[in-house]
């Protein structure tokens, strides 16, 4: 397969330049590429499916029929971020986390960023992730932000853009280190050659930063992950983190609270535990503090944390700062913490609370997109060029119904990558999810997800909306490009 | 002991890994009893009719065959052992679930034990979507070989650990039941046929009982002769012979006090007693004595000991609750 005919269309493309020429970074991809024998490249995505369905890393989607599983699907071609662009998003991602950190810290103490007027009051306490149950609590390093996926994207000037920060349970880093594994496997040639950073010592990374957060410092603390079960989307990501960090996998039933301590059900009897790596939204975690119906959770166990005895990752809570609305204030968050200017920009936000917001926002419907407040997952959210006149409709009258709810962006011209598409190359949209872990310390993995739209000009890259993944090759810094470091 | 020092078991997972121990076992007798009568009719006379209800009765599911097939025709029971999603105990209701178990306990079993169940489950699945699955014994012989080499590489990629040993426990105690049961209906239905005995059908019929337990060549070594009383014997209490059921309760015993850590010969837990009981029963037994008491009876409280010490096993281990009263959960 050849990139002769490959059209960049005018969007910012991540291997070519407006002149159709390949970038420097990835020029010996480019040629690998062409130099494949005819065939080969769509042998080598054949097994690739093959491969990821025998090895099972399939997720559920929702609404469908029960237990349907799909692979996500894959992409060969890789996403390449040269080593300068690289240094700018994990410089701009450290502090945007540790700002974030103290924001929730703040929030559930004195409250000094609201008394200062930063941010209106009403906003953080109407926020339906914000939980009052949090208040005083101290996690370790006053970390509320374990692990974080924020998403990037790139608009047509290039310039990368925070788009959401998922603070919550972020998924899909077993994605990147499979993604990896398979093409590894079957594309040694073209990975040989180019100087890529790899992400395989995540799980080493994750495991050391839960251990890290463990109460009265055991020499050797019992950390396990908390599973909603095998029929969570993301159950074979719990169970393959769980497998890669030798971990237990537990699930809402194996543990108890006891005596304000927390045990798992064993074969020998109840054995304590110290860290909780969890994959529960905060609503589940436990009934008795928050959803009384909730079944997955494991009663008391807040009690038990709020005492000291257990630590939770990702603090309950945290989901405040991930409030699309509370979003849009993250760069005077910055400033205020860390009394510098937030290194990566977000996407101009409208927020719809605003009534001159909200006038413009209703009267261009059809150019932005609306998102509502707490949802994710490409759920709740307009399209705005891609919608009909009903639903722009519909969203009036949400958004009039309840404008706190409700937030709008312009509609970005996502950078692309070529995708193969039948047995030729076309331009298809993308963002980038990098993975941040922060306790004592804190660490960007390189690389990331690359989701794409695998439909022609779709900007949604959500697997639950038939998005797709590529492989992201953070190049490693060449000794003569560090020494003239610059930015963008 | 070699499992002290590992990591503690969750009770679930170990009532998953023996479930999952216990239906990979399952199918592979399913489709081992299939393949032989397959192989044994062609070699029938004319008119021997029949011969499909047996196996039936040996996975212990006549009645719910009954209700809804009429006949036992070869297709019928092809369809309602292999690909029946409403029977329980069909290869793929076992298969599907040995995979919804594996798949709960991915973190504790190898990526290589997972990739080969969900190999098995994918030959099933795509199988029994055709709207005429294979009838052939090439397909029973494939779900053999796919349940041995989750067997063997279950064996040969996972730590012999806590888990290991209770994936090995629902495994023979599954086979020593599989066993026992197809012992008990093929001595009832081949003894009768007096004018039978001695001739070649005869030794035929009872060649395709070995054969159902891949037994055929070491029954040979040991006796020779083909005789239905050393028949029993060897497949009741041959010590070697890996489908015996002297065997099998052997090896789960020795799982057992591996899981308990304590040692051979004693007894921590109920599980523990009733198998000990068990095993030393067998090792003591003699052919002669069993069939003068009984076969049928011997078989039948054979039987309710296994299903007591799968009892005992779900109570001792897999439903720990909290020490103290009124705690959660």
């Amino acid at each position: 397969m050849y990139f002769s005919s490959y059209d960049t269309e005018g969007f910012y493309d991540e291997m070519f330049d407006g002149a159709g020429t390949p970038r420097p970074h990835a020029r010996l991809l480019v040629e690998t590429v062409e130099e494949l024998s005819d065939g080969h490249l769509l042998r080598y995505k054949h097994a690739a499916e093959r491969l990821l369905l025998q090895m099972g890393i399939t997720f559920n989607v929702y609404g469908d029929s029960a237990g349907t599983e799909r692979i996500f699907p894959f992409d060969l071609i890789p996403r390449i971020v040269p080593a300068v662009e690289w240094d700018h998003i994990e410089r701009g991602l450290k502090q945007r986390v540790h700002a974030l950190n103290a924001f929730i810290d703040d929030i559930y103490h004195d409250q000094k960023i609201l008394r200062d007027g930063v941010i209106p009051r009403d906003i953080v306490l109407s926020a339906v992730s914000y939980r009052k149950q949090c208040h005083g609590l101290n996690p370790p390093w006053r970390v509320w932000c374990h692990v974080t996926g924020t998403d990037l994207v790139r608009d047509r000037d290039g310039v990368y853009y925070v788009l959401e920060d998922n603070l919550r349970v972020p998924s899909g880093v077993s994605y990147v280190l499979e993604n990896r594994e398979v093409l590894k496997t079957i594309f040694p040639a073209v990975f040989e050659g180019l100087s890529v950073r790899p992400v395989n010592d995540y799980p080493s990374h994750l495991l050391e930063m839960l251990e890290s957060i463990a109460p009265a410092a055991p020499s050797n603390p019992s950390v396990v992950l908390l599973t909603p079960g095998i029929y969570n989307s993301a159950y074979f990501e719990h169970s393959f983190l769980a497998q890669q960090m030798g971990i237990q996998l537990v699930e809402g039933r194996d543990l108890l609270v006891d005596g304000g301590r927390v045990f798992m059900r064993t074969t020998k009897g109840l054995e304590h535990v110290d860290v909780i790596y969890r994959r529960i939204d905060d609503d589940f975690l436990d009934p008795q503090a928050f959803r009384e119906d909730s079944v997955l959770g494991v009663p008391g166990l807040m009690a038990a944390y709020r005492s000291g005895h257990v630590a939770l990752a990702n603090a309950p809570g945290n989901g405040v700062a991930d409030d699309k609305v509370i979003y849009a204030y993250v760069p005077e968050i910055i400033r205020y913490y860390e009394g510098a200017d937030a290194i990566l920009p977000n996407v101009p936000t409208y927020l719809c609370w605003r009534d001159s917001d909200r006038a413009y926002v209703l009267e261009h419907l059809a150019e932005l997109v609306v998102k509502s407040a707490n949802e994710s997952g490409g759920y709740g959210m307009l399209v705005g060029p891609h919608s009909t006149v009903k639903q722009q409709e519909e969203f009036a009258e949400k958004i009039q119904a309840n404008p706190r709810n409700y937030i709008a962006q312009p509609t970005l011209a996502l950078s692309r990558v070529p995708t193969i598409v039948g047995d030729h190359f076309e331009g298809r949209h993308v963002d980038l999810r990098p993975y941040i872990l922060c306790g004592r310390d804190i660490y960007v993995l390189p690389g990331g997800l690359t989701r794409v739209a695998m439909t022609k000009g779709s900007l949604v890259v959500n697997s639950s909306q038939g998005g797709g993944s590529k492989d992201t090759w953070v190049q490693a810094a060449a000794p003569e490009i560090q020494e003239g470091q610059q930015q963008q | 002991m070699t499992t002290s020092r590992s990591k503690p078991l969750l009770s679930r997972v170990a009532d998953a890994v023996y479930w999952m121990g216990r239906y990979t076992e399952r199918a592979e007798n399913v489709a081992r009893f299939i393949g032989v009568n397959q192989n044994l009719m062609l070699d029938s006379p004319r008119g021997g009719g029949d011969q499909w209800q047996p196996i039936v009765d040996t996975t212990g599911d006549r009645a719910a065959f009954l209700k809804r097939y009429n006949i036992a025709t070869k297709e019928n029971v092809v369809r309602f052992l292999v690909f029946d999603a409403e029977n329980p105990n069909s290869i793929r209701s076992c298969v599907l679930a040995a995979r919804e178990n594996a798949r709960s306990v991915r973190d504790t079993i190898s990526s290589e034990m997972w990739e080969q169940i969900n190999t098995l489950y994918l030959l099933i699945t795509e199988e029994s979507r055709k709207p005429q699955p294979a009838m052939q014994p090439e397909f029973c012989h494939q779900v053999r070989m796919a349940c041995h080499l989750f067997q063997g590489i279950t064996h040969a990629t996972m730590s012999h650990n806590e888990a290991w040993h209770f994936i090995r426990l629902g495994g023979m105690l599954e086979r020593a039941d599989k066993t026992t049961r197809m012992l008990d209906v093929k001595y009832f239905i081949l003894l009768p046929l007096v004018t039978d005995v001695g001739t070649p059908y005869d030794d035929i019929q009872w060649a395709a009982v070995l054969k159902s337990v891949s037994g055929l060549e070491m029954y040979r070594k040991r006796f020779g002769r083909i005789s239905p009383d050393r028949i029993v014997e060897f497949l009741l209490l041959d010590g070697e012979f890996p489908r015996a059921v002297r065997y099998c309760i052997g090896l789960a015993d020795a799982s057992l006090h591996s899981i308990t850590g304590t040692r051979p010969a004693a007894f921590s837990c109920a599980s523990e007693q009733r198998i000990g009981m068990l095993r030393s029963e067998l090792d003591y037994a003699q052919v002669e004595s069993i069939l003068k008491g009984g076969l049928h009876e011997f078989f039948d409280s054979l039987e309710t000991k296994m299903n007591t010490i799968d009892e005992c096993i779900l109570g001792d281990f897999f439903g720990q609750r909290p020490q103290s009263a009124g705690a959660g959960g």
